[in-house]
């Protein structure tokens, strides 16, 4: 158990700086910090800020490893700052960095424009055949828990760019989707109210796709929430097989309609029993 | 465009991105060879090209070109080709099985500590990589002691 009464150690982080007002290329600063046991990166990153370098920036925002803005290039891995405590990287100097593979705004502030422009060209969401159903809904699309427990794994993408960063393709190939978006390419597709394959076929194309994947597995190491995108993107490359040989999602395997009166009937069915307080 | 603009710094990592796999795991090493390999095959293939049309340049110049291959040093670059070309091979049919979805398990909640596909397949790459090993030992003995 953490025990904040331990001597703090010191530590040396060497931060990465650029000043695009200023600098042409960036520059390593360094600065000494006692470290004491359960300190997260952030929160070291917050006291150098405090009380040595007032100019340093970074983004970040929850703490608690939700939101997804705090991702950084910590001693060489893609690691989000808040989820990384200094004295569990078992090192004396810890280098701080701007996430890999996105343009450098400031600091350690990375631009994760491209991976929110790739994540949207899948069309993350469901793309239904039924029309009329989804512009005027009369009752709820039905998914089994089974149906569910297929594709809940994908949906836990925080959108922190620590994949893309990890990924060795994503380095060399400015255009290859990279394994967020293909990740969520996989987890639409799969849903069983989904029918948009053939939708997203114009974004998954072949040169940049997912067959620029040799299952590397970096982004799966780096994925602070488990959500494994190169299994998503094995997937993915199976589901585009099975479709061109005519094996794919049928028509007919499309979420079926509970109507709104069968919904309410069983939200009374399942409702918590009456409060005794 | 405007002068006045700060300027973002390409932080994009290129050719190191994928030759240097650092702290990642096992398989971002095979990634690597994976791509090594597969490039050396393609300049093999070039050069291969280029070693046969010297047939055209008569029996003599053949017949030299042959014996300069015969030499050990080319033995060994001939080796490497052949340790190559396994490597690729076998990793080809690990990729291939994978992204056909077997040795991966099935999706599941990610409950922490997480477990990944990755991991879950690695004894069929520990398999896979073990026979491309002995391949390439087995290879090398025919090759440097026939």
């Amino acid at each position: 158990m953490s025990d904040r009464k331990t001597t703090p150690r010191e530590i040396t982080f060497q931060v990465r700086r650029f000043d695009p007002d200023s600098d042409v290329a960036p520059h390593w600063g360094e600065y000494k910090l006692h470290v004491h046991d359960g300190m997260t990166v952030l929160e070291a990153l917050h006291q150098l800020k405090a009380e040595q370098e007032p100019t340093l920036a970074w983004r970040s925002s929850c703490r608690m490893g939700v939101c997804g803005s705090c991702g950084m290039f910590i001693n060489d891995l893609p690691q989000l700052a808040c989820q990384t405590q200094v004295l569990h990287l078992g090192t004396d100097v810890v280098t701080v960095a701007p996430l890999p593979n996105y343009e450098n705004v400031k600091d350690l502030v990375p631009d994760l424009e491209p991976l929110i422009e790739k994540h949207a060209a899948v069309k993350p969401y469901i793309i239904s055949l039924d029309q009329i159903e989804i512009n005027a809904p009369t009752g709820e699309f039905l998914q089994t828990p089974e149906e569910r427990e297929s594709i809940s794994q994908f949906t836990h993408c925080i959108k922190c760019g620590l994949c893309l960063a990890a990924c060795p393709t994503v380095a060399t190939d400015p255009l290859f989707l990279g394994p967020q978006a293909l990740a969520q390419a996989y987890r639409y597709s799969a849903d069983n109210r989904d029918c948009g394959l053939h939708d997203r076929l114009e974004a998954i194309d072949l040169f940049h796709g997912p067959y620029q994947c040799h299952l590397a597995g970096a982004c799966s190491q780096a994925c602070p929430k488990g959500v494994d995108p190169a299994f998503a993107i094995q997937l993915l490359k199976r589901t585009l097989v099975l479709d061109s040989i005519g094996f794919g999602k049928k028509k007919s395997s499309v979420a079926k309609i509970m109507p709104l009166a069968d919904v309410v009937k069983a939200i009374e069915e399942f409702a918590p029993p009456p409060r005794t307080v | 465009m405007n002068s006045n603009k700060p300027t973002a710094y390409n932080n994009r990592l290129g050719i190191k991105g994928w030759v240097y796999a650092g702290r990642y795991t096992f398989e971002r090493y095979l990634y690597l060879g994976h791509r090594v390999s597969g490039l050396g095959l393609i300049a093999y293939m070039v050069l291969h090209i280029i070693e046969t049309a010297n047939r055209m340049r008569g029996v003599e110049a053949w017949q030299g070109l042959m014996a300069l291959f015969a030499s050990w040093p080319f033995k060994i670059i001939e080796y490497l080709l052949f340790a190559m070309a396994v490597f690729h091979a076998m990793n080809g049919v690990r990729l291939l099985v994978t992204e056909l979805g077997f040795f991966l398990g099935k999706p599941r909640e990610p409950v922490y500590p997480y477990s990944t596909s990755i991991k879950r397949h690695r004894p069929l790459t520990f398999v896979i990589m073990g026979l491309a090993a002995m391949i390439i030992i087995l290879g090398g003995s025919s090759l440097f002691f026939p």
